[in-house]
């Protein structure tokens, strides 16, 4: 079994007024894992959907392996899908849900148990066979959806948000297997997440939407480390904005110069994006920063960190958490490496909304 | 079902009843009990009264005092089974007729035009406000208006043939009418339990045609909400007087009306005798839903 080249060619898609695709290129490579990132909104299910065929875009084209199937309906597509909702067919017992495809195409019976029983111990469940959905837990019953959507081997696999349903130690679990999966049968898969840790942990590459829009397709480190855009910067991973003035291609902030990467504003008056990994905490009775909040987090420590009017977040060891208690003055340097720059905005506060971190 | 509802009335009345007795523990349960057998007698005395005095007045005879010929007149008397099968096989043409209309049309309001959804409500709902003697009044002007007008078309002989006694199609269509407030909510709620819409998309990812996916996969899992549907279709069907008596055609209500002219006593005894067989089959349908609900 090996994968089959994906292509959205200027997809375009409209609810009523509201823009879900608005020409989305993308081109995804046989055998590869590709997540789509990106917040609710932001047409990532549209896309996987319109490769499934339960969407029709108004415009654009989706191409497999160089043939367009942009109106081939959804049945006749060589695509299986993981949904986000258990999806399981209730009136059948899992053997029969797995073999569905199969006995949709006239398999004989005992050709299709054997090839279901197959994908049960490819899963590693393989004596639930003569068992019913409602019996089998959530991770359970995502792992034989998956079995399912593998049955007819197809060429693509879409999963849309399938772990989002799931509690967290199974989904990380559950996306390992997947992962591996994937890599033994060479399977292009496209995988819809708004999970950004989902997304770097899997995916060969990923794919951040904004409004209908890709905004930057890359591997996981290189959208961490060298983000695009200020937008990606900061759906990916946390980022401190800082304010700097900028000179050239260099940037003042915090006192001191770093080289600017990326596009540069026009404007002198510039914010620096910076990860809390890369903002270095030491104790320094002298100094004016304060820590306010530190959140234990085991193999780090997220820190919370007052200068001026300015708070910021850093990330330090977690065994520095004792020296780093709140009340702590500190001294506050960046590291030595080049940063994105975004033009001033209005927005008050310097840090970005804390999500998980308030103790 | 009786004894649940006032459950509703009662809750407010409990905790003043608590407060004013101050080992409220104890006292709380047995005022509960009290009300409830205080209801279900209410009830029951509402439905089995009459029940008993149409069974009393069956096997009442002036002379023998107690017996069951009445009962044995039935099967004898003339036009009982002929308007019986009548009635059963309209009533299995109308559940055919309105669960293929209403099943694709509210899966596929539900799946591809969910904004058309009040739309559907609302005119399945209808036919509970229009009364029946409303519906046959107009049913009988097209029934006249048709022949003249149509005469020389060959739509006349199609309005000949649903008239006709042994098997009149115009009441098939006039059933459906009237069952469809029943049949969508049976089917809403059905469908509602269900997630139609990614059990449809998981079908058609795997292959499966819109015929193969109806009676495969949604068929099957709406099973008790269609025996619901069809149950109170028969039900229905099987009771409704107004219409057939007024176009005149033997249904069984209508011929139960028509013996009871002559032998009051069999028409009360098939009366009862019919509300026998409805019970035996809601109990088999009741029984079948249980038993799907423990199978899945």
């Amino acid at each position: 079994m090996n994968g089959a080249k994906v292509e959205l060619r200027g997809l375009r898609r409209n609810f009523s007024g509201t823009t879900a695709l608005d020409g989305l290129d993308l081109t995804i490579e046989p055998g590869e894992l590709i997540a789509l990132l990106g917040p609710s909104g932001c047409g990532k299910t549209t896309a996987l959907r319109c490769v499934a065929g339960f969407e029709q875009p108004d415009e654009g084209a989706v191409l497999v392996d160089g043939s367009d199937i942009t109106r081939v309906p959804a049945n006749r597509r060589d695509a299986g899908m993981v949904f986000q909702s258990y999806s399981l067919f209730p009136n059948l017992s899992i053997r029969e849900n797995v073999a569905f495809g199969l006995r949709v195409r006239k398999v004989a019976a005992a050709k299709r148990h054997a090839r279901a029983q197959e994908l049960l111990e490819l899963i590693g469940l393989p004596q639930i066979g003569e068992r019913y959905p409602h019996q089998l837990s959530g991770g359970q019953q995502q792992r034989v959806a998956l079995a399912r959507a593998l049955a007819l081997e197809p060429r693509v696999l879409l999963l849309d948000e399938p772990l989002s349903a799931l509690d967290a130690k199974v989904r990380v679990t559950l996306r390992e297997e997947i992962r591996r999966l994937q890599l033994s049968l060479g399977i292009t898969t496209i995988f819809v997440t708004h999970d950004q840790e989902e997304a770097l942990s899997m995916a060969d590459r990923v794919a951040v939407l904004r409004a209908g829009r890709l905004e930057q397709v890359a591997d996981p480190a290189t959208l961490y480390d060298r983000p695009a855009t200020a937008f990606v910067a900061e759906f990916v991973g946390t980022m401190n904005r800082i304010p700097g003035k900028l000179s050239g291609r260099t940037v003042t902030v915090l006192g001191q110069d770093l080289p600017v990467e990326g596009d540069v504003p026009a404007t002198s008056d510039v914010e620096v994006l910076v990860r809390p990994e890369t903002v270095i905490v030491t104790p320094d009775p002298s100094s004016e920063a304060m820590i306010l909040v530190s959140s234990f987090r085991g193999s780090t420590s997220r820190l919370r960190v007052q200068l001026g009017d300015l708070e910021m977040l850093a990330d330090v060891p977690g065994h520095d958490t004792v020296r780093l208690a709140p009340g702590t003055r500190v001294r506050v340097e960046l590291v030595e490496r080049p940063v994105l720059v975004s033009a001033s905005s209005d927005v008050a506060a310097a840090v970005p909304v804390p999500e998980h971190d308030v103790v | 079902m009786a004894a649940l509802t006032p459950a509703g009335p009662m809750a407010p009345m409990t905790p003043p009843a608590i407060a004013a007795e101050p080992g409220g523990k104890a006292g709380r349960p047995r005022r509960i009990r009290v009300w409830r057998g205080v209801v279900l007698l209410v009830a029951a005395v509402y439905f089995l009264v009459p029940l008993i005095a149409s069974f009393t007045f069956t096997v009442k005879d002036s002379s023998k005092g107690f017996t069951l010929d009445a009962y044995g007149q039935i099967l004898s008397a003339e036009g009982f089974g002929k308007s019986l099968l009548l009635s059963l096989g309209l009533g299995v043409a109308t559940i055919v007729v309105v669960l293929l209309l209403t099943l694709p049309a509210m899966l596929a309001v539900r799946l591809g035009l969910p904004k058309l959804k009040p739309i559907l409500e609302i005119l399945c709902t209808l036919p509970l406000v229009v009364p029946p003697i409303t519906f046959v009044a107009g049913i009988t002007t097209i029934l006249q208006w048709g022949p003249d007008h149509l005469a020389d078309t060959p739509f006349f002989q199609t309005i000949i043939a649903a008239q006709n006694p042994d098997f009149p199609v115009v009441l098939v269509l006039a059933y459906v009418i009237l069952a469809l407030p029943f049949v969508y909510r049976a089917l809403d709620a059905g469908l509602g339990a269900l997630d139609a819409r990614t059990l449809v998309e998981a079908a058609r990812n795997l292959g499966a045609s819109w015929p193969h996916l109806l009676f495969r996969v949604i068929v099957p899992n709406l099973r008790s909400a269609l025996a619901s549907a069809s149950f109170l279709t028969l039900a229905l069907v099987l009771g409704e007087f107004t219409i057939a008596s007024l176009l005149h055609y033997q249904t069984f209500p209508v011929w139960i009306y028509t013996i009871s002219g002559s032998q009051a006593q069999v028409s009360v005894a098939v009366s009862v005798f019919s509300l026998l067989i409805t019970w035996l089959l809601l109990l088999a349908l009741s029984s079948a839903g249980a038993r799907q609900r423990s199978g899945s």
